[in-house]
């Protein structure tokens, strides 16, 4: 009871809450049904009444100590308890303890006979004694439509009705009254009539042979409410509402980067992988690699240590064991050591929020670090687009909110809309790596590159990556004149680009022997000339020297010649002698 | 049966071993539905299994927990127990033709 305070503001306006826990329900309706008022949920034949009703009671036994009374029109105590089993209810147990009582009220159709005026104090002095004898502050009453097949006179039985539903509030009991689907009215007999507070219709549609259950709030006096339609889910840990629309973007955000497994795919994600906690969708024709990055993600995460819950709905878990052996992967030790752990089911075992439930249960059993739905479009065409975009939104959102990093692949058909018709899911995704068929050359090559990628540098690059016996190989980008090459016309451009290679190579080693063959050609050049300078300079000196010496020799003779024709002019004429001499040759 | 009991066993041999018809009457307090509906049955009772009937009335405000043996909603109600198969009738029992009908006491006949 003290746990009943509503969440939303000002609490003097608004009427008391009595939660349900059930998961969703008390989200849509601000805090659960009215308190101390009856609540009707009216909706066709095995659309989850009396389970919303049985865990109503439950729920309030076990977490809101709040003991409960079913009183049962329909079923017996013993089947009563067998059904709601199916969802992990031990009303037994609770029975046995006292905090729940089952009263079946058993109605035969005709079998009633009736002489006279009557009331229905018999079933208010039942439902009274059994509310006093467990202290009960929540009734459910599953469902008084029987009573309309049982007895005939039935203004006596909605003067009852309006009586029974005045003395509940009363009571200060929070009830639940189930009711079956009208065909124009809410309920067969008009009981929404009666209770005024609050209506919550179920429904239980088909589309495409896929059957999904709703949750509608028709009416809350004196409280918001979601009007929307929810779809809800019975599971094996009862009933889940997903509410999509109050959904909060209020994760805790990781900036610690996790590898891909594929380290050049790393590098072209800044180096450094994705986010952790982010959420990857990796688009693909059939069979462009998926399924093997898939795996190579999940080989990554079990080498950092960190546990992958794979959800194939495609292939089988041995399948896929058996197929990644061939590039290499083994997952066997992955799964002997607990990192990683398979999910199969075919997608059209069950409708979407069948599905949706598995994945929860199995999430929270197996607390992965990693995500793998394996392909998520055999789970969006289930449902229509919106549901399936909705139960995308509520599993990325819980997922991150534990910080898991979830990768979904996508398998597109081929064509130029590939994009386009994932638009609708790709804005929930952080990441989104196409993979893609280059057809050409009478092959087909399988191409990478990153569409998008939030929060991060990333390659503009169209790359080719090949798929060996050991792995994956993301090859250097060869860009040819009408795109990226791939194949052989990669291996050709590159056998290209080698002799292109080795051509200027060689141009450049014959340059180079050209240019040192000129500079020995100068060299020679040079110590030719100078040894020609050297043979010059050489004579030079001689020449000189001979000149010298002739001269002295000529000054010599000249004396000698003086000193022998007059010897008195000795000293004067010494200089005059030599003109003399010149003139005189 | 913890509740009162009204024998009214007038005629203690009869001549058939005819069975003895129990029935039971809820009432809730002593309204005047209630007393009108047990004058009704005593009336029918003398008229049609004289000395061969024995009534219980149980009124449900002392005992509420024995509502659910009989799986009693209305008040007043007449459970026949005895001869079996079960019969229940409820209401006042002014419709005489009903009571007949509705107790299978034609077959007593």
């Amino acid at each position: 009871m003290k746990k009943s305070a509503p969440k939303s503001a000002s609490p003097g306006l608004l009427l008391p809450k009595c939660p349900t826990g059930i998961q969703g329900l008390d989200e849509i309706t601000g805090g659960g049904l009215p308190r101390g008022r009856p609540t009707l949920v009216c909706g066709g034949a095995g659309c989850g009444k009396t389970l919303l009703a049985a865990e109503f009671l439950v729920r309030g036994a076990t977490q809101f100590g709040e003991p409960g009374v079913f009183m049962a029109f329909e079923e017996t105590e013993a089947e009563l308890e067998a059904n709601v089993a199916s969802l992990g209810f031990n009303l037994k147990g609770l029975v046995g303890r006292r905090k729940i009582l089952i009263d079946y009220v058993h109605i035969e159709p005709g079998e009633i006979h009736e002489s006279g005026e009557y009331d229905l104090e018999g079933l208010f002095v039942r439902l009274n004694h059994a509310i006093d004898s467990i202290g009960a502050k929540r009734v459910v009453l599953d469902t008084l439509e029987a009573l309309f097949a049982g007895l005939r006179n039935e203004s006596i039985l909605r003067a009852e009705l309006r009586r029974l539903f005045r003395w509940l509030k009363d009571k200060g009991v929070t009830a639940v009254i189930t009711a079956e689907r009208g065909r124009e009215s809410l309920t067969r007999h008009g009981l929404e009539e009666y209770v005024s507070d609050c209506v919550i219709l179920l429904d239980h549609r088909v589309n495409d042979q896929i059957a999904t259950r709703h949750l509608r709030v028709v009416k809350y006096r004196g409280a918001l409410h979601g009007t929307n339609e929810f779809p809800f889910l019975i599971g094996d840990d009862g009933l889940s509402v997903l509410p999509i629309t109050s959904l909060g973007l209020n994760h805790k955000v990781s900036s610690e980067r996790i590898a891909t497994g594929i380290p050049r795919l790393d590098a072209m994600l800044g180096g450094r992988g994705f986010f952790r906690g982010s959420s990857i969708l990796l688009t693909g024709t059939a069979g462009t690699g998926k399924t093997i990055i898939a795996s190579n993600f999940a080989q990554a995460a079990a080498k950092r240590g960190e546990r992958t819950l794979f959800f194939s709905f495609e292939e089988s878990p041995n399948q896929i064991i058996r197929n990644m052996h061939s590039i290499g992967l083994r997952l066997e030790p992955l799964m002997k050591r607990g990192l990683l752990r398979f999910h199969s089911a075919r997608p059209s075992l069950y409708g979407l929020e069948m599905h949706l439930a598995t994945m929860f249960k199995e999430i929270a059993a197996f607390q992965p670090h990693v995500v793998i739905v394996d392909p998520i479009t055999s789970l969006m065409d289930l449902g229509t687009h919106s549901e399936g975009k909705g139960m995308v939104t509520r599993l990325i959102d819980y997922l991150k909110a534990g910080q898991v990093t979830t990768l979904f692949t996508s398998l597109t058909q081929g064509g130029h809309a590939l994009q386009q018709s994932e638009a609708g899911m790709s804005s929930l995704m952080d990441s989104w790596i196409l993979l893609q068929d280059f057809e050409g050359n009478g092959e087909r090559n399988r191409v990478l590159y990153v569409l998008k990628a939030r929060g991060m540098a990333h390659s503009n690059q169209i790359r080719e990556f090949l798929i060996s016996d050991h792995g994956i190989d993301v090859v250097d980008a060869y860009i040819g004149p009408s795109g990226v090459l791939t194949g052989s016309a990669r291996a050709a451009q590159s056998s290209l680009e080698k002799a292109a290679e080795l051509a200027t190579q060689q141009e450049a080693a014959r340059l180079k022997r050209e240019v040192e063959r000129k500079r020995a050609a100068i060299e020679r050049q040079i110590s030719g000339l100078r040894s020609d300078y050297e043979s010059e300079s050489a004579e030079l000196r001689r020449i000189a020297e001979q000149v010298g010496t002739s001269t002295q020799m000529l000054t010599t003779e000249q004396a000698e010649s003086g000193r022998l024709r007059q010897a008195d002019a000795k000293v004067a004429t010494r200089p005059r002698g030599r003109s003399g001499l010149r003139r005189k040759s | 049966m913890k509740a009162r009991t009204t024998n009214t066993r007038s005629n203690p041999a009869p001549k058939r071993p005819a069975q003895l018809w129990q029935l039971r009457l809820y009432v809730m307090d002593e309204t005047l539905k209630s007393q009108i509906a047990l004058t009704n049955l005593k009336t029918f009772c003398e008229h049609h299994l004289k000395g061969r009937y024995r009534i219980t009335v149980i009124d449900l405000k002392k005992h509420p927990r024995l509502a659910k043996g009989d799986q009693i909603l209305a008040i007043p109600t007449v459970v026949r127990r005895l001869p079996s198969p079960v019969r229940t009738i409820i209401g006042t029992l002014t419709d005489t033709a009903r009571v007949l009908v509705g107790l299978d006491l034609r077959a007593a006949h």
